[in-house]
Protein backbone atom coordinates (compact mmCIF):
# COMPACT_ATOMS: atom_id res chain seq x y z
CA UNK A 1 0.00 0.00 0.00
CA UNK A 2 1.37 3.63 -0.83
CA UNK A 3 2.57 5.39 2.02
CA UNK A 4 0.01 8.22 3.27
CA UNK A 5 1.29 11.69 5.16
CA UNK A 6 -0.60 11.15 8.50
CA UNK A 7 -0.68 13.16 11.96
CA UNK A 8 0.44 10.91 14.64
CA UNK A 9 -2.91 10.77 16.38
CA UNK A 10 -5.27 10.35 13.34
CA UNK A 11 -2.61 7.38 12.27
CA UNK A 12 -3.05 5.77 15.72
CA UNK A 13 -7.09 5.63 15.33
CA UNK A 14 -7.07 4.29 11.88
CA UNK A 15 -4.66 1.92 12.62
CA UNK A 16 -7.02 0.56 15.78
CA UNK A 17 -9.98 0.33 12.99
CA UNK A 18 -8.22 -1.92 10.74
CA UNK A 19 -6.69 -3.63 13.88
CA UNK A 20 -10.18 -4.64 14.29
CA UNK A 21 -11.51 -1.54 17.02
CA UNK A 22 -15.01 -2.77 18.07
CA UNK A 23 -16.23 -0.23 20.03
CA UNK A 24 -14.08 3.33 21.06
CA UNK A 25 -15.10 5.24 24.48
CA UNK A 26 -12.93 8.37 25.24
CA UNK A 27 -13.31 11.97 26.26
CA UNK A 28 -11.56 14.76 24.33
CA UNK A 29 -8.03 16.67 25.94
CA UNK A 30 -5.21 18.16 23.90
CA UNK A 31 -3.01 17.05 22.35
CA UNK A 32 -4.74 13.37 21.93
CA UNK A 33 -8.39 14.97 20.70
CA UNK A 34 -7.72 14.29 16.86
CA UNK A 35 -7.67 10.90 17.72
CA UNK A 36 -10.91 10.87 19.50
CA UNK A 37 -12.19 13.40 16.98
CA UNK A 38 -11.34 10.96 14.30
CA UNK A 39 -12.64 7.90 15.26
CA UNK A 40 -16.01 10.16 16.12
CA UNK A 41 -16.07 10.32 12.18
CA UNK A 42 -14.66 7.34 11.11
CA UNK A 43 -16.50 4.59 13.64
CA UNK A 44 -20.18 5.58 12.78
CA UNK A 45 -19.24 5.21 9.09
CA UNK A 46 -18.45 1.75 9.27
CA UNK A 47 -21.01 1.10 11.56
CA UNK A 48 -19.33 0.77 15.21
CA UNK A 49 -19.58 2.31 18.37
CA UNK A 50 -18.19 5.80 19.10
CA UNK A 51 -18.86 7.23 22.72
CA UNK A 52 -18.26 10.39 23.68
CA UNK A 53 -18.66 9.94 27.74
CA UNK A 54 -19.49 12.16 29.96
CA UNK A 55 -15.99 11.95 31.51
CA UNK A 56 -12.78 9.71 31.72
CA UNK A 57 -13.92 7.85 34.43
CA UNK A 58 -17.16 7.10 32.48
CA UNK A 59 -14.85 6.26 29.48
CA UNK A 60 -12.65 3.69 31.27
CA UNK A 61 -15.35 1.83 32.92
CA UNK A 62 -17.42 1.79 29.60
CA UNK A 63 -14.33 0.26 28.03
CA UNK A 64 -14.02 -2.16 31.59
CA UNK A 65 -17.33 -3.19 30.46
CA UNK A 66 -17.31 -3.59 27.30
CA UNK A 67 -13.71 -5.54 27.18
CA UNK A 68 -15.60 -8.19 29.32
CA UNK A 69 -17.49 -9.49 26.01
CA UNK A 70 -14.05 -9.91 24.51
CA UNK A 71 -14.42 -7.37 22.01
CA UNK A 72 -11.59 -5.04 20.76
CA UNK A 73 -11.83 -1.83 22.87
CA UNK A 74 -9.85 0.90 23.14
CA UNK A 75 -9.61 3.88 24.96
CA UNK A 76 -7.32 7.54 24.87
CA UNK A 77 -6.81 10.50 26.40
CA UNK A 78 -3.81 12.64 27.87
CA UNK A 79 -1.58 12.48 30.97
CA UNK A 80 -4.72 14.43 33.55
CA UNK A 81 -7.46 12.18 31.96
CA UNK A 82 -5.27 9.35 32.28
CA UNK A 83 -4.78 9.65 35.76
CA UNK A 84 -8.53 9.91 36.54
CA UNK A 85 -8.82 6.35 34.83
CA UNK A 86 -6.41 4.54 37.52
CA UNK A 87 -9.38 3.21 39.17
CA UNK A 88 -10.91 1.76 35.92
CA UNK A 89 -7.42 0.37 34.75
CA UNK A 90 -6.81 -1.11 37.93
CA UNK A 91 -10.26 -3.18 38.17
CA UNK A 92 -9.51 -4.00 34.58
CA UNK A 93 -6.04 -5.10 35.33
CA UNK A 94 -7.74 -7.60 38.05
CA UNK A 95 -10.31 -8.55 35.89
CA UNK A 96 -7.97 -9.50 33.51
CA UNK A 97 -9.56 -8.22 30.42
CA UNK A 98 -7.69 -6.86 27.11
CA UNK A 99 -7.83 -3.30 26.95
CA UNK A 100 -5.42 -1.10 24.81
CA UNK A 101 -5.41 2.86 25.86
CA UNK A 102 -3.41 5.62 24.33
CA UNK A 103 -1.50 8.45 26.34
CA UNK A 104 -0.68 11.51 24.68
CA UNK A 105 1.59 12.70 27.51
CA UNK A 106 1.83 16.29 28.23
CA UNK A 107 3.26 18.52 30.43
CA UNK A 108 2.62 18.86 34.13
CA UNK A 109 2.14 17.66 37.35
CA UNK A 110 -1.93 19.18 37.08
CA UNK A 111 -3.06 20.74 34.87
CA UNK A 112 0.18 21.38 33.30
CA UNK A 113 0.05 22.39 29.94
CA UNK A 114 -0.05 20.79 26.33
CA UNK A 115 3.28 20.51 25.20
CA UNK A 116 4.86 17.30 24.53
CA UNK A 117 6.48 15.59 27.65
CA UNK A 118 7.44 11.81 28.87
CA UNK A 119 6.69 12.40 32.77
CA UNK A 120 3.49 9.78 32.67
CA UNK A 121 6.74 7.13 32.40
CA UNK A 122 6.36 5.84 35.94
CA UNK A 123 2.42 5.94 36.59
CA UNK A 124 2.44 3.69 32.73
CA UNK A 125 4.97 1.38 33.93
CA UNK A 126 4.79 0.92 37.62
CA UNK A 127 1.59 1.21 38.06
CA UNK A 128 -0.55 4.32 38.82
CA UNK A 129 -3.42 2.45 39.82
CA UNK A 130 -3.65 0.31 42.97
CA UNK A 131 -2.52 -3.48 43.85
CA UNK A 132 -0.25 -5.68 41.87
CA UNK A 133 -0.44 -5.51 38.15
CA UNK A 134 1.89 -4.87 35.13
CA UNK A 135 0.47 -3.60 31.95
CA UNK A 136 2.69 -3.88 28.76
CA UNK A 137 3.31 -0.19 27.50
CA UNK A 138 4.80 0.75 24.23
CA UNK A 139 6.64 3.72 23.32
CA UNK A 140 6.79 4.77 19.73
CA UNK A 141 8.87 7.26 18.30
CA UNK A 142 7.55 7.76 14.80
CA UNK A 143 3.99 8.20 13.06
CA UNK A 144 4.92 4.56 11.40
CA UNK A 145 5.82 2.84 14.93
CA UNK A 146 2.58 4.42 16.24
CA UNK A 147 0.96 2.53 13.17
CA UNK A 148 2.65 -0.32 14.03
CA UNK A 149 2.67 -0.73 18.25
CA UNK A 150 -1.18 0.37 17.71
CA UNK A 151 -1.89 -3.24 15.93
CA UNK A 152 0.56 -5.08 18.00
CA UNK A 153 -1.36 -3.72 21.59
CA UNK A 154 -4.68 -5.22 20.03
CA UNK A 155 -2.63 -8.78 19.81
CA UNK A 156 -1.10 -8.80 23.17
CA UNK A 157 -3.71 -7.17 24.94
CA UNK A 158 -5.96 -10.23 23.94
CA UNK A 159 -2.66 -13.03 24.06
CA UNK A 160 -2.04 -11.84 27.90
CA UNK A 161 -4.90 -10.55 28.80
CA UNK A 162 -3.98 -7.38 29.61
CA UNK A 163 -3.62 -3.77 29.24
CA UNK A 164 -1.52 -2.23 26.66
CA UNK A 165 -0.76 1.28 26.76
CA UNK A 166 0.62 2.93 23.97
CA UNK A 167 2.62 5.85 25.46
CA UNK A 168 2.93 8.36 23.11
CA UNK A 169 3.34 12.48 23.75
CA UNK A 170 2.21 15.62 22.05
CA UNK A 171 5.22 15.98 19.39
CA UNK A 172 4.65 12.15 17.94
CA UNK A 173 0.45 13.11 17.96
CA UNK A 174 0.77 16.07 16.43
CA UNK A 175 3.52 15.44 13.96
CA UNK A 176 3.03 14.55 9.90
CA UNK A 177 4.99 11.49 8.74
CA UNK A 178 4.47 9.44 5.83
CA UNK A 179 3.48 5.90 6.44
CA UNK A 180 1.53 2.74 5.47
CA UNK A 181 -1.19 1.36 7.06
CA UNK A 182 -1.94 -2.35 7.49
CA UNK A 183 -4.72 -3.71 5.60
CA UNK A 184 -8.29 -4.11 7.31
CA UNK A 185 -8.82 -6.52 9.52
CA UNK A 186 -12.19 -8.09 9.41
CA UNK A 187 -13.81 -7.32 13.19
CA UNK A 188 -13.68 -11.08 15.33
CA UNK A 189 -16.58 -13.19 15.49
CA UNK A 190 -15.11 -15.47 17.92
CA UNK A 191 -14.43 -14.67 21.63
CA UNK A 192 -12.45 -16.47 24.07
CA UNK A 193 -14.30 -18.72 26.52
CA UNK A 194 -13.96 -16.51 29.62
CA UNK A 195 -15.79 -13.55 27.74
CA UNK A 196 -19.30 -12.75 28.54
CA UNK A 197 -21.08 -13.45 25.56
CA UNK A 198 -24.43 -14.86 26.87
CA UNK A 199 -24.72 -18.19 29.12
CA UNK A 200 -27.12 -19.62 26.73
CA UNK A 201 -26.33 -23.85 27.24
CA UNK A 202 -22.94 -23.32 29.20
CA UNK A 203 -22.23 -21.96 32.83
CA UNK A 204 -22.38 -18.36 33.90
CA UNK A 205 -18.68 -16.73 32.85
CA UNK A 206 -18.39 -14.27 35.79
CA UNK A 207 -16.02 -11.42 35.13
CA UNK A 208 -15.16 -9.51 38.49
CA UNK A 209 -11.70 -7.96 40.37
CA UNK A 210 -13.43 -9.17 43.82
CA UNK A 211 -11.88 -11.68 45.51
CA UNK A 212 -13.08 -11.91 49.25
CA UNK A 213 -11.68 -15.49 49.66
CA UNK A 214 -7.85 -14.27 50.39
CA UNK A 215 -6.65 -17.77 48.64
CA UNK A 216 -8.02 -17.15 45.43
CA UNK A 217 -6.65 -13.72 45.30
CA UNK A 218 -3.38 -14.60 45.43
CA UNK A 219 -4.19 -17.39 43.38
CA UNK A 220 -5.32 -14.82 40.56
CA UNK A 221 -2.28 -12.63 41.56
CA UNK A 222 0.82 -15.37 41.17
CA UNK A 223 -1.14 -16.22 37.71
CA UNK A 224 -0.88 -12.55 36.68
CA UNK A 225 3.10 -12.30 38.22
CA UNK A 226 3.64 -15.99 35.82
CA UNK A 227 1.60 -14.47 32.98
CA UNK A 228 3.80 -11.65 33.10
CA UNK A 229 7.07 -13.71 32.89
CA UNK A 230 5.82 -14.79 29.77
CA UNK A 231 5.50 -11.05 28.64
CA UNK A 232 9.25 -10.35 30.20
CA UNK A 233 10.27 -13.95 28.01
CA UNK A 234 8.77 -12.86 24.95
CA UNK A 235 7.32 -9.23 24.21
CA UNK A 236 10.68 -7.00 24.92
CA UNK A 237 11.47 -4.89 21.80
CA UNK A 238 14.21 -2.18 21.38
CA UNK A 239 15.82 -0.12 18.77
CA UNK A 240 20.04 -0.52 18.83
CA UNK A 241 21.70 2.47 16.63
CA UNK A 242 25.32 2.83 15.99
CA UNK A 243 25.97 0.26 19.06
CA UNK A 244 28.43 -2.26 17.60
CA UNK A 245 31.28 -0.75 18.40
CA UNK A 246 30.09 2.14 20.37
CA UNK A 247 31.83 3.58 23.87
CA UNK A 248 29.39 5.40 25.02
CA UNK A 249 25.75 4.36 25.07
CA UNK A 250 22.64 6.96 24.73
CA UNK A 251 19.67 5.67 26.32
CA UNK A 252 16.23 6.94 25.38
CA UNK A 253 12.74 6.54 24.33
CA UNK A 254 9.93 8.00 22.36
CA UNK A 255 11.03 11.68 21.35
CA UNK A 256 13.55 11.75 23.57
CA UNK A 257 15.44 9.04 21.83
CA UNK A 258 14.75 9.94 18.21
CA UNK A 259 16.05 13.10 19.53
CA UNK A 260 19.33 11.35 20.87
CA UNK A 261 19.61 9.89 17.23
CA UNK A 262 20.22 13.15 15.70
CA UNK A 263 22.61 13.88 18.24
CA UNK A 264 24.39 10.41 18.30
CA UNK A 265 25.01 10.94 14.57
CA UNK A 266 26.41 14.38 14.82
CA UNK A 267 28.63 13.03 17.50
CA UNK A 268 29.78 9.96 15.52
CA UNK A 269 30.76 13.11 12.95
CA UNK A 270 32.71 13.88 15.22
CA UNK A 271 33.95 10.52 15.89
CA UNK A 272 32.71 10.13 18.84
CA UNK A 273 32.33 6.45 19.23
CA UNK A 274 28.42 6.70 20.78
CA UNK A 275 25.56 4.54 20.19
CA UNK A 276 21.71 4.61 20.81
CA UNK A 277 19.28 2.00 22.57
CA UNK A 278 15.88 3.20 22.28
CA UNK A 279 13.72 0.54 24.09
CA UNK A 280 9.95 0.27 22.49
CA UNK A 281 8.63 -1.63 25.09
CA UNK A 282 8.82 0.27 28.18
CA UNK A 283 7.66 -2.91 30.27
CA UNK A 284 8.63 -5.11 29.76
CA UNK A 285 11.79 -3.09 29.39
CA UNK A 286 15.14 -4.49 27.45
CA UNK A 287 16.85 -5.36 30.43
CA UNK A 288 19.17 -8.08 28.69
CA UNK A 289 19.75 -5.99 25.88
CA UNK A 290 20.91 -2.96 28.63
CA UNK A 291 22.54 -5.25 31.14
CA UNK A 292 24.80 -6.41 27.83
CA UNK A 293 25.60 -3.17 26.65
CA UNK A 294 26.24 -1.63 30.21
CA UNK A 295 29.22 -4.39 29.95
CA UNK A 296 30.92 -3.02 27.19
CA UNK A 297 30.59 0.58 27.61
CA UNK A 298 32.32 3.12 29.22
CA UNK A 299 29.58 5.52 30.00
CA UNK A 300 25.93 6.22 29.35
CA UNK A 301 24.08 9.15 29.18
CA UNK A 302 19.95 8.77 29.82
CA UNK A 303 17.94 10.84 27.91
CA UNK A 304 14.48 11.94 29.08
CA UNK A 305 11.73 14.70 28.74
CA UNK A 306 11.23 13.88 32.55
CA UNK A 307 13.09 13.92 35.97
CA UNK A 308 15.04 10.76 35.82
CA UNK A 309 11.68 8.03 35.67
CA UNK A 310 13.67 5.89 33.44
CA UNK A 311 17.00 6.71 34.88
CA UNK A 312 16.34 4.95 38.12
CA UNK A 313 15.60 1.50 35.86
CA UNK A 314 18.62 1.90 34.17
CA UNK A 315 20.56 2.47 36.90
CA UNK A 316 19.01 -0.80 38.70
CA UNK A 317 19.77 -3.03 35.36
CA UNK A 318 23.06 -1.47 35.16
CA UNK A 319 23.64 -2.50 39.48
CA UNK A 320 26.29 0.80 39.56
CA UNK A 321 29.08 -1.02 36.83
CA UNK A 322 28.40 1.74 34.73
CA UNK A 323 29.34 5.38 34.90
CA UNK A 324 26.19 7.30 33.94
CA UNK A 325 25.09 10.67 33.27
CA UNK A 326 21.55 12.03 32.89
CA UNK A 327 20.24 14.74 30.61
CA UNK A 328 16.36 15.80 30.41
CA UNK A 329 13.94 18.97 29.57
CA UNK A 330 11.35 19.52 31.99
CA UNK A 331 7.90 20.46 31.59
CA UNK A 332 6.62 20.54 28.15
CA UNK A 333 9.97 21.46 26.62
CA UNK A 334 11.47 19.43 23.82
CA UNK A 335 15.26 18.96 24.24
CA UNK A 336 16.97 19.77 21.03
CA UNK A 337 19.57 17.71 19.29
CA UNK A 338 22.40 20.47 19.61
CA UNK A 339 21.49 20.37 23.58
CA UNK A 340 22.27 16.40 23.73
CA UNK A 341 24.97 16.33 21.49
CA UNK A 342 26.80 19.24 23.91
CA UNK A 343 25.81 16.20 26.59
CA UNK A 344 27.33 13.34 24.31
CA UNK A 345 30.21 15.48 23.96
CA UNK A 346 30.66 16.20 28.02
CA UNK A 347 30.40 12.19 28.68
CA UNK A 348 33.15 11.16 25.97
CA UNK A 349 35.22 13.94 27.77
CA UNK A 350 34.80 12.70 30.71
CA UNK A 351 35.96 12.25 34.19
CA UNK A 352 33.09 9.45 34.34
CA UNK A 353 32.12 7.82 37.92
CA UNK A 354 30.13 4.96 39.27
CA UNK A 355 30.14 7.55 42.67
CA UNK A 356 26.80 10.29 42.99
CA UNK A 357 23.70 10.37 41.83
CA UNK A 358 23.87 11.17 38.09
CA UNK A 359 20.10 13.40 38.72
CA UNK A 360 21.92 15.42 41.22
CA UNK A 361 24.99 16.86 38.70
CA UNK A 362 22.30 17.26 35.87
CA UNK A 363 19.88 20.08 38.52
CA UNK A 364 23.59 21.54 39.22
CA UNK A 365 24.39 21.81 35.37
CA UNK A 366 19.99 22.98 34.75
CA UNK A 367 21.43 26.20 37.29
CA UNK B 1 21.16 14.16 3.21
CA UNK B 2 19.17 16.08 5.33
CA UNK B 3 17.56 19.52 5.18
CA UNK B 4 15.57 21.47 8.05
CA UNK B 5 13.17 24.08 7.17
CA UNK B 6 10.82 26.35 9.40
CA UNK B 7 8.19 28.49 7.72
CA UNK B 8 7.31 30.96 10.15
CA UNK B 9 4.37 33.85 9.52
CA UNK B 10 1.20 35.12 11.06
CA UNK B 11 -1.78 32.50 11.71
CA UNK B 12 -3.57 32.83 8.35
CA UNK B 13 -0.56 33.43 6.05
CA UNK B 14 -0.45 29.67 4.50
CA UNK B 15 2.26 29.10 6.95
CA UNK B 16 1.18 25.26 8.32
CA UNK B 17 -0.26 24.72 4.98
CA UNK B 18 2.87 25.39 2.77
CA UNK B 19 5.33 23.08 4.83
CA UNK B 20 2.24 20.13 4.67
CA UNK B 21 2.43 21.01 0.77
CA UNK B 22 6.77 20.82 1.34
CA UNK B 23 6.09 17.05 3.44
CA UNK B 24 3.74 15.69 0.97
CA UNK B 25 6.20 16.33 -1.89
CA UNK B 26 9.31 14.80 -0.03
CA UNK B 27 7.32 11.71 0.87
CA UNK B 28 5.94 11.68 -2.76
CA UNK B 29 9.57 11.90 -4.30
CA UNK B 30 10.33 9.13 -2.25
CA UNK B 31 12.28 10.74 0.67
CA UNK B 32 11.71 10.84 4.49
CA UNK B 33 10.05 13.53 5.94
CA UNK B 34 8.50 14.85 9.45
CA UNK B 35 6.13 18.20 9.49
CA UNK B 36 5.46 19.75 12.65
CA UNK B 37 3.91 22.39 14.08
CA UNK B 38 4.80 24.95 16.31
CA UNK B 39 3.53 23.76 19.38
CA UNK B 40 3.72 25.71 22.32
CA UNK B 41 3.42 29.14 24.02
CA UNK B 42 4.50 30.54 20.25
CA UNK B 43 1.28 29.97 19.02
CA UNK B 44 -0.34 32.55 21.25
CA UNK B 45 1.58 35.40 20.10
CA UNK B 46 -0.43 35.36 16.72
CA UNK B 47 2.42 33.42 14.62
CA UNK B 48 2.36 30.37 13.39
CA UNK B 49 5.30 27.94 12.20
CA UNK B 50 6.28 24.63 11.33
CA UNK B 51 9.13 22.67 10.79
CA UNK B 52 9.85 20.51 7.96
CA UNK B 53 12.90 18.00 7.85
CA UNK B 54 13.34 16.16 4.60
CA UNK B 55 15.73 13.51 4.66
CA UNK B 56 17.32 10.03 2.61
CA UNK B 57 17.39 8.43 5.86
CA UNK B 58 15.53 7.61 9.07
CA UNK B 59 14.43 11.23 10.90
CA UNK B 60 15.90 11.41 14.32
CA UNK B 61 14.77 15.05 15.87
CA UNK B 62 11.39 17.10 14.72
CA UNK B 63 12.63 19.64 16.10
CA UNK B 64 16.18 21.32 15.09
CA UNK B 65 17.68 24.81 17.16
CA UNK B 66 19.62 26.05 13.65
CA UNK B 67 17.70 25.22 10.49
CA UNK B 68 19.50 24.83 7.10
CA UNK B 69 16.14 27.19 5.16
CA UNK B 70 14.09 29.51 6.72
CA UNK B 71 10.90 31.34 4.88
CA UNK B 72 10.24 34.32 7.21
CA UNK B 73 6.75 35.64 6.40
CA UNK B 74 6.99 38.52 8.76
CA UNK B 75 9.03 40.75 10.75
CA UNK B 76 8.92 38.66 14.10
CA UNK B 77 9.92 35.44 12.26
CA UNK B 78 12.46 37.20 10.69
CA UNK B 79 14.00 38.35 14.14
CA UNK B 80 13.45 35.13 15.34
CA UNK B 81 15.34 32.95 12.89
CA UNK B 82 17.58 35.33 10.75
CA UNK B 83 20.23 34.27 14.04
CA UNK B 84 19.37 30.72 13.75
CA UNK B 85 19.46 29.86 10.06
CA UNK B 86 22.55 27.30 9.97
CA UNK B 87 25.64 29.12 8.22
CA UNK B 88 25.50 28.66 4.38
CA UNK B 89 21.79 28.53 4.54
CA UNK B 90 19.21 30.17 3.04
CA UNK B 91 16.90 32.39 4.42
CA UNK B 92 13.74 33.20 2.03
CA UNK B 93 12.65 36.78 3.29
CA UNK B 94 8.89 38.48 2.08
CA UNK B 95 10.29 41.66 1.32
CA UNK B 96 6.61 43.16 1.34
CA UNK B 97 5.44 42.52 5.00
CA UNK B 98 9.15 43.06 6.13
CA UNK B 99 10.39 46.87 6.36
CA UNK B 100 14.35 46.18 6.81
CA UNK B 101 17.28 44.27 5.70
CA UNK B 102 18.65 41.06 6.68
CA UNK B 103 22.13 41.90 8.17
CA UNK B 104 23.59 37.96 8.04
CA UNK B 105 26.71 37.22 5.54
CA UNK B 106 27.46 33.81 6.00
CA UNK B 107 23.93 32.93 4.63
CA UNK B 108 22.23 33.33 1.13
CA UNK B 109 19.72 35.80 1.82
CA UNK B 110 16.40 35.69 -0.89
CA UNK B 111 14.48 39.02 -0.90
CA UNK B 112 10.74 38.83 -2.04
CA UNK B 113 8.37 41.03 -2.77
CA UNK B 114 6.04 38.24 -2.49
CA UNK B 115 2.91 39.63 -1.21
CA UNK B 116 3.04 41.52 -3.87
CA UNK B 117 3.77 39.34 -6.61
CA UNK B 118 0.67 37.11 -5.10
CA UNK B 119 -1.34 39.83 -5.77
CA UNK B 120 -0.11 40.21 -9.05
CA UNK B 121 -0.89 36.73 -9.90
CA UNK B 122 -4.16 36.81 -8.49
CA UNK B 123 -4.72 36.37 -4.59
CA UNK B 124 -2.30 37.34 -1.61
CA UNK B 125 -3.14 34.05 0.06
CA UNK B 126 -0.64 32.76 -2.94
CA UNK B 127 2.39 34.89 -0.71
CA UNK B 128 2.94 31.24 1.00
CA UNK B 129 3.44 30.28 -2.41
CA UNK B 130 5.75 32.43 -4.14
CA UNK B 131 7.79 32.73 -0.93
CA UNK B 132 8.33 28.43 -1.43
CA UNK B 133 9.94 28.42 -4.71
CA UNK B 134 11.92 30.97 -3.94
CA UNK B 135 13.53 28.70 -0.94
CA UNK B 136 13.51 25.58 -3.60
CA UNK B 137 15.41 27.72 -5.98
CA UNK B 138 17.72 28.04 -3.42
CA UNK B 139 18.17 25.02 -1.22
CA UNK B 140 18.98 22.35 -2.79
CA UNK B 141 16.29 19.90 -0.98
CA UNK B 142 13.61 18.83 -3.67
CA UNK B 143 12.64 19.80 -7.30
CA UNK B 144 10.82 22.24 -8.23
CA UNK B 145 8.35 19.90 -10.23
CA UNK B 146 7.63 17.70 -6.81
CA UNK B 147 6.17 20.77 -5.55
CA UNK B 148 4.20 21.22 -8.79
CA UNK B 149 2.80 17.82 -8.11
CA UNK B 150 1.83 18.47 -4.83
CA UNK B 151 0.09 21.40 -5.40
CA UNK B 152 -1.95 19.36 -8.04
CA UNK B 153 -2.64 16.64 -5.50
CA UNK B 154 -3.03 18.17 -2.47
CA UNK B 155 -5.06 21.29 -2.75
CA UNK B 156 -8.29 21.08 -1.00
CA UNK B 157 -11.60 20.51 -3.22
CA UNK B 158 -12.78 24.41 -2.59
CA UNK B 159 -9.36 25.92 -4.02
CA UNK B 160 -8.90 23.27 -6.90
CA UNK B 161 -9.52 26.77 -9.15
CA UNK B 162 -6.54 28.28 -7.79
CA UNK B 163 -4.41 25.27 -8.65
CA UNK B 164 -2.18 26.61 -11.99
CA UNK B 165 -2.36 29.95 -10.43
CA UNK B 166 -0.83 28.57 -7.16
CA UNK B 167 2.25 27.10 -9.36
CA UNK B 168 2.66 30.32 -11.07
CA UNK B 169 3.33 31.52 -8.07
CA UNK B 170 5.61 29.01 -7.16
CA UNK B 171 7.57 29.13 -10.34
CA UNK B 172 7.48 32.90 -10.13
CA UNK B 173 9.09 33.00 -6.33
CA UNK B 174 11.73 30.18 -8.44
CA UNK B 175 13.13 33.06 -10.07
CA UNK B 176 14.42 34.87 -7.27
CA UNK B 177 17.98 33.78 -6.69
CA UNK B 178 19.83 34.64 -3.64
CA UNK B 179 21.88 37.63 -3.41
CA UNK B 180 25.82 36.31 -2.94
CA UNK B 181 27.01 38.78 -0.25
Amino acid sequence: MARQLMKGNEAVAEAAVRAGLQSYFGYPITPQTELLEYLSRRMPEIGRPFVQAESELGAINMVYGAACTGARVMTSSSSPGISLMMEGLSYIAGTEVPVVIVNVMRGGPGLGNISPAQSDYTQMVHGGGHGDYHVIVLAPSTVQESVDLTVLAFDLAEKYRSIVAILTDGSIGQMMEPCEMPPMQPLKTEFPAWAATGAAGRERNVLSSIYLNVNEEEKANLRMMRRWLEVEANEVRFREYYTEDAKFLVVGFGSAGRVALSAVRAARAEGIPVGLLRPITLAPFPKKQLEELSKRVEGILVVEMNGGQMLDDVRLITSGRTPIEFFARLGGVMPLPDELLEEIRRLAKGPLTTEGDPRTRWLARMG
Amino acid sequence: MQKEIIIAGFGGQGVLFAGQLLAYAAMEYGKETTWIPSYGPEMRGGTANCTVIVSDEEIGSPVVRFPAGVIALNLPSLDKYEPLVSPGGVLVVNQSMINRGVTRSDILNVVIPASEIAEGIGDKRMTNMVLLGGLLANLPVLPLEALEQAIREHTPERHKRLIPLNIQALREGAAFLAQKV
